[in-house]
């Protein structure tokens, strides 16, 4: 589903690789870790695999295109299939969760029937049944990820990448969130989630990519992970 | 993409940079004003132009029984002294045409040209002297025509239009060329502006295009809430401009111009309509090709 074949990526005005020679397969259905400390390079990674940044060297294949080809033409409808999630949440201010949502599935052109049946459904699924009508600031932290993963996934795409979504929560709600993930992924979901939060990693014991200075230094599955010192 | 949805971006957009659509708005419409008065003033002198220099260049007005002047001694031109100019005029080697212009067809020719106007309800057949319409072989040798008539017997006054034309047509060449050039200089503030202001949406917005591009809209998709922006405060700009030109002419060439007595036709609410298409087409290329310009940089996968 994912495939990272030697990649190396290097920075424009950098000098250091961000990832070096990189050599990672998902398969469809998988949840991986991507964990490492701050500068390792997950982000990098996730970046690459939804065609945000272009490998320096290498291939990377995700849902069968192979990005160091794909035209910039074909990128949105190949990022349709993709769903991603992020720290920051990256929800509207201005419009309601249910509108949040909704946005994901007008801007690519969906009937406004489709849209009306799947919003709910997909609210209901993470948990946020009867706060469609709320505006972000009016949630908690842990609601709003809810509402960027609905988000993420109204459109059910066959790979979820999440860029420490637990990284602003405090721990409890992290479990939630993380659980909520593992739910997606039983779906038939595939799931890349980056983070340094040993605690979930260490919960879930599913397959765990470890960086460290771009290099892949770990590839393990039903791990666990100790985050280094100085590093939460 | 729904068209109640791009239409609600549409006017999102347009409420939260307000100060900024207002100000293409009122720059469109200056700009659009401007050269909408130069093309006018330039179909303006062609339609007079190509009345006149087809024509005449000297008018010899012959005396009707109210003519003021000394020379017709309160008397009308008789017959004999009519075919007695007619026959001096052709004798003259400078003379390359006369016509004998009467006075039901100098009233004639006077209702159609000023159509436009309400002052035509005033003027009885009569009150336009017949006249000679004399074509130079060089319209420059007036003068030899002036002297031999000016004080012939019931020759009213003899009119050198050439030389009034002329520096009419300066005047309204001028005020082409300087209207013309303010509106190049208008439309080039026009333009920066609107690359400034679907900038400063594009920044207001940018929360929505990164959205956008994550969930994977088409390019297209993104443009167009910022494209049909653009077309609607650049088309309002141009709708007031043509809307101002129409009062404009109205104002200045029914009601004060044609009460200088020139011989001239004039131009009507028909050559504004005429300039409108090429006024809202020029304006939407622009509006279109900057907006598409400006947004590249946001579009870059
Ligand atoms: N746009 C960029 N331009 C230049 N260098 C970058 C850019 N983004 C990241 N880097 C560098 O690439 C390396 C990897 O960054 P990356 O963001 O992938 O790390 P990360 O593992 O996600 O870190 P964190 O845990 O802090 O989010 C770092 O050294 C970083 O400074
Ligand atoms: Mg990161």
């Amino acid at each position: 589903m994912i495939r990272f074949d030697n990649v190396t990526k290097v920075y424009p005005r950098s000098t250091r690789p961000a990832l070096s020679d990189v050599n990672v397969n998902v398969e469809r259905g998988e949840f991986v870790f991507v964990v490492g400390p701050s500068g390792s390079g997950k982000s990098t990674l996730l970046r690459l695999a939804l065609r945000e940044e272009k490998a320096t060297s290498g291939s990377v294949l995700v849902a069968g295109h192979d990005l160091s080809t794909l035209s910039a033409r074909k990128v949105p409808r190949f990022r349709r299939g993709i769903g991603a999630v992020f720290q920051d949440f990256r929800l509207l201010p201005g419009k309601t969760v249910d509108q949040n949502v909704a946005f994901a599935l007008q801007v690519i052109g969906k009937p406004a029937s489709a849209i009306r049946q799947l919003v709910p459904e997909t609210l209901e699924m993470v948990g946020l049944e009867g706060k469609g009508k709320r505006l972000p600031h009016q949630l908690s932290g842990g609601e709003q990820q809810r509402v960027a993963i609905a988000r993420a996934v109204v459109n059910k795409p066959q790979i979820l990448l999440c860029d420490e979504p637990t990284g602003n929560l405090d721990p409890k709600i992290s479990l939630d969130i993380v659980h909520l993930l593992d739910r997606i992924n039983r779906a038939g979901t595939t799931v890349v989630m980056a983070t340094h939060d040993a605690d979930t990693v260490n919960d879930m014991r599913r397959r765990v990519v470890q960086l460290d200075d771009g290099v892949v230094v770990r590839d393990e599955e039903n791990a666990t992970y100790l985050a280094p010192e100085g590093d939460k | 993409m729904k068209v109640g949805f791009v239409a609600g971006e549409v006017w999102s957009g347009l409420r939260r940079n307000l100060s900024m659509a207002l100000s293409v708005i009122l720059v469109t419409m200056v700009s659009m004003f401007l050269l909408g008065m130069g093309l006018l003033a330039q179909r303006q002198a062609d339609t007079m132009k190509g009345y006149w220099y087809d024509r005449i260049q000297v008018s010899i007005y012959l005396c009707t029984e109210n003519s003021l002047q000394a020379n017709c001694q309160g008397r009308a031109a008789t017959e004999a002294q009519q075919e007695s100019i007619e026959n001096q005029l052709k004798a003259m080697p400078e003379v390359k045409q006369v016509f004998h212009e009467s006075e039901a067809e100098a009233f004639e020719r006077f209702k159609e040209q000023f159509r436009n106007s309400p002052i035509t309800g005033n003027v009885q057949p009569g009150d336009i002297p017949q006249s000679f319409r004399v074509q130079l072989a060089d319209p420059t040798k007036f003068a030899v025509v002036t002297s031999q008539f000016e004080r012939a017997p019931g020759v009213a006054s003899v009119q050198d239009q050439e030389k009034v034309l002329k520096r009419f047509f300066q005047i309204i060449n001028w005020i082409t060329a300087f209207s013309v050039f303010l509106a190049g200089l208008m439309v080039i503030c026009a333009t920066l502006l609107m690359a400034t202001t679907i900038r400063q949406a594009a920044f207001i917005r940018r929360r929505e295009i990164g959205i956008m591009r994550l969930v994977g809209a088409s390019n297209w998709t993104i443009r167009m809430p910022f494209i049909i922006e653009m077309l609607v405060v650049a088309m309002l700009g141009v709708g007031l401009a043509v809307g101002m030109l129409w009062l404009g002419l109205r104002l200045i060439f029914n009601l004060g111009f044609n009460r200088v007595v020139l011989d001239k036709a004039l131009i009507g609410a028909n050559d504004v309509w005429a300039l409108t298409p090429w006024l809202f087409g020029g304006v939407i290329l622009i509006a279109v090709l900057t907006s598409l310009f400006t947004l590249r940089r946001y579009l870059r996968v």
